[in-house]
């Protein structure tokens, strides 16, 4: 088990080198750069800009160096925020996003497991249609949507809740809604699915015929190989919860890591870019392990060597 | 046991209806059986011939909606099991009657240790605390002869193969020491020699812990050895029961009489190919009004499709559902 989590941890570093080589190579091809402007700028500038970042360079010398300060973690500063490193900016901003991502997570968790273990029991009862139509209905509509409308009628209609930036615990309430609804649908689709599927199979026929009540039936028979599916959907979504919804934070103009992504890209700010690339490919790697660490614990079938 | 003229367990015009898409199945349509303490009664019939609904309707376990028990009693020792509330039945499942299933590798929560599964029926229904259910468990896996218990004890079910995990299934059952015993198929997902031994088993337990037994198969050479009378269900309903050296030697339905001619007999007709009764069994939604046999039986008259057969007895012990019982029950006497 240890072994594996080593070996898992030692081919991260690898994946996230070509995660940031492809987004390397994505940014050169693009065409434009972080200094053009609409006016052009007279060519013995250009050159003193080139020399400066070392862009006169050949493009294996520049590589090598990025990938040397990356193998270092130093991903050096920015360009477009002055003096200030990449490293302190995602130390920033990253908080907020996770703050808001996890809340979200946990959100979306306890909804979502909730209603698709009670619809499942309850299979075609009206609390059932009405959390599948619900489910329904928080897929379809899309955050950038449900976040206005939630603004809408809590804010500016009801005067219930502010309306968007960073403050207390009132500020969280309608960005985190509007981040969970869409993954504790989502859940509570996987659950119910996944819990009809197993509250017919034949060892609850079993579990039934030892006279035990429906609740153990459920829980200490039912729930572990029901789950199973939803945990190999949560593991990428606390990934991308994490990172940052790029959507909400806009919505709600929280200073969050997906916004300066955005902007960074928008800047063609290429240090900033790859530190945040590589930092949520990172991330997004480290969940996917912690979800196969976790089916070890959920199914004793299942052994890592 | 007197009180109720001596039977465990007695059935009577029991009928399990599914609703379906295709209309109401009728898969248990008006069935009755009784069994004695300590006796043995085997109930065969081809695959959808209602005889796993029948005793899982015993065990209240039809799963409702789709299955509905519509009507009939169920007693046992007593009392009627179908009008008991859900939570005195759960009191007698597991404890004082126990279910084997057909297939044992799906049969076993694949997510519990071996010992969690067994601990939990005792700790439930003997009260245990867990260091008495711990050794039962041990005990139990010991009397099922499965090698070093104490070491098995804590595995999960995949460590097992599927004869073992038969004998797993067997402990759990008669954990509580059961009075009664409903072994669905217990053989038919396993290998022909374990197969024996799981019947030696089940066979042997049961003549150590006095329980009755209801064995069920489509395996006519599985009932012959073991049992004290067979039921031949079709359709849904009984076609004949008799015991079983009745049965074997003088059949009175034609549908008893093609289950017996399937069966291979080495000794005889070497290389002549098997017999097998002409067609399928019929859609039990859609039935024809008369015998739902006669479009597959070598001896059908005009009456079998035209008129529902009637149940004979042959004797005190003997019933036949068929227009011309007594005709065939002469003609295989002869045989």
């Amino acid at each position: 088990m240890l072994k594996f989590i080593f070996n898992r941890i030692l081919i991260i570093v690898p994946m996230a080198l070509l995660v940031v080589t492809v987004t390397w190579v994505l940014i050169r091809v693009a065409p434009g750069n972080f200094y053009s402007t609409e006016r052009n700028l007279p060519p013995a500038i250009e050159e003193n800009i080139k020399k400066k970042y070392g862009l006169d360079q050949p493009w294996y010398v520049q590589y090598g160096t990025m990938m040397g300060n990356i193998l270092r973690l130093d991903f050096g500063d920015s360009l477009k925020y002055q003096g200030q490193s990449v490293n302190e900016i995602i130390a920033r901003h990253f908080p907020y996003s996770a703050t808001l991502g996890l809340l979200a997570y946990l959100l979306a968790l306890a909804i979502g497991l909730f209603a698709g273990i009670v619809a499942a029991l309850k299979q075609n009862s009206a609390f059932d249609y009405g959390t599948m139509a619900a489910a329904m209905l928080g897929l379809s509509v899309p955050n950038f949507v449900l976040g206005p409308i939630l603004v809408l009628f809590f804010s500016l209609y009801l005067y219930w809740l502010p309306p968007a930036r960073w403050g207390g615990p009132l500020y969280l309430i309608m960005p985190v809604v509007t981040l969970a609804a869409i993954y504790a649908a989502y859940i509570a689709r996987l659950t119910r699915a996944g819990m009809l599927e197993v509250m017919r199979s034949d060892y609850i026929r079993t579990a039934r015929a030892k006279g035990l009540n429906e609740k153990t039936v459920l829980l200490k028979h039912g729930l572990r190989g029901g789950i199973v599916p939803v945990v190999s959907f949560t593991g990428p979504a606390l990934a991308s919860l994490l990172a940052g919804t790029v959507v909400v934070e806009k919505v709600f103009a929280i200073p969050g890591l997906g916004n300066i992504f955005i902007q960074s890209v928008l800047n063609r700010d290429e240090p900033l870019i790859l530190g945040i690339v590589a930092f949520l490919s990172i991330l997004i790697m480290i969940a996917n392990l912690a979800v196969d660490i976790s089916y070890g614990f959920l199914d004793p079938r299942i052994r890592y060597e | 046991m007197s009180e109720h003229n001596g039977n465990l367990l007695s059935v009577n015009d029991l009928r399990t209806y599914f609703q379906t898409e295709d209309g109401i199945v009728k898969a248990v349509d008006g069935i009755s059986f009784e069994l004695k303490r300590g006796e043995t009664l085997g109930i065969v019939g081809e695959s959808g011939s209602g005889k796993s609904v029948a005793n899982l309707s015993v065990m209240r376990l039809i799963q409702e909606p789709p299955g509905k028990i519509v009507s009939g009693d169920i007693v046992f020792d007593g009392i009627d099991v179908r009008k008991l509330p859900i939570d005195d039945v759960r009191k007698i499942r597991g404890k004082r009657m126990a279910m084997i299933f057909q297939d044992p590798m799906t049969s076993l929560n694949p997510f519990l240790k071996i010992s969690t599964q067994l601990m939990e029926v005792t700790q439930l229904h003997l009260g245990h605390t867990k260091q008495q259910a711990y050794e039962h468990a041990v005990e139990m896996l010991r009397k099922v002869e499965i090698p070093a218990p104490e070491k098995r004890v804590d595995g999960y079910p995949h460590e097992f193969s599927g004869g073992m995990r038969q004998r797993v299934m067997i402990a759990m059952a008669l954990s509580c020491e059961p009075e009664l015993l409903i072994a669905d198929e217990p053989t038919t997902a396993l290998d022909v020699t374990i197969q024996a031994q799981i019947l030696e088993l089940i066979k042997g337990l049961k003549d150590e812990f006095g329980t009755s037994v209801i064995l069920i198969t489509h395996d006519l050479g599985v009932v012959a050895g073991m049992t004290d009378k067979i039921i031949v269900m079709y359709a849904g309903k009984i076609f004949e029961s008799a015991p079983t050296r009745e049965l074997f030697a003088q059949p009175a339905n034609p549908y008893t009489k093609g289950l017996l001619k399937s069966v291979p007999d080495p000794a005889h007709e070497h290389g002549a190919p098997l017999y097998q009764i002409p067609g399928l069994p019929p859609d039990v939604a859609h039935l024809p009004p008369g015998c739902p046999f006669a479009e597959r039986c070598d001896r059908a008259k005009d009456i079998c499709t035209k008129e529902f057969p009637p149940f004979v007895q042959i004797n005190e012990k003997h019933h036949s559902l068929c227009h011309f019982a007594k005709e065939v029950y002469a003609a295989s006497g002869g045989e």
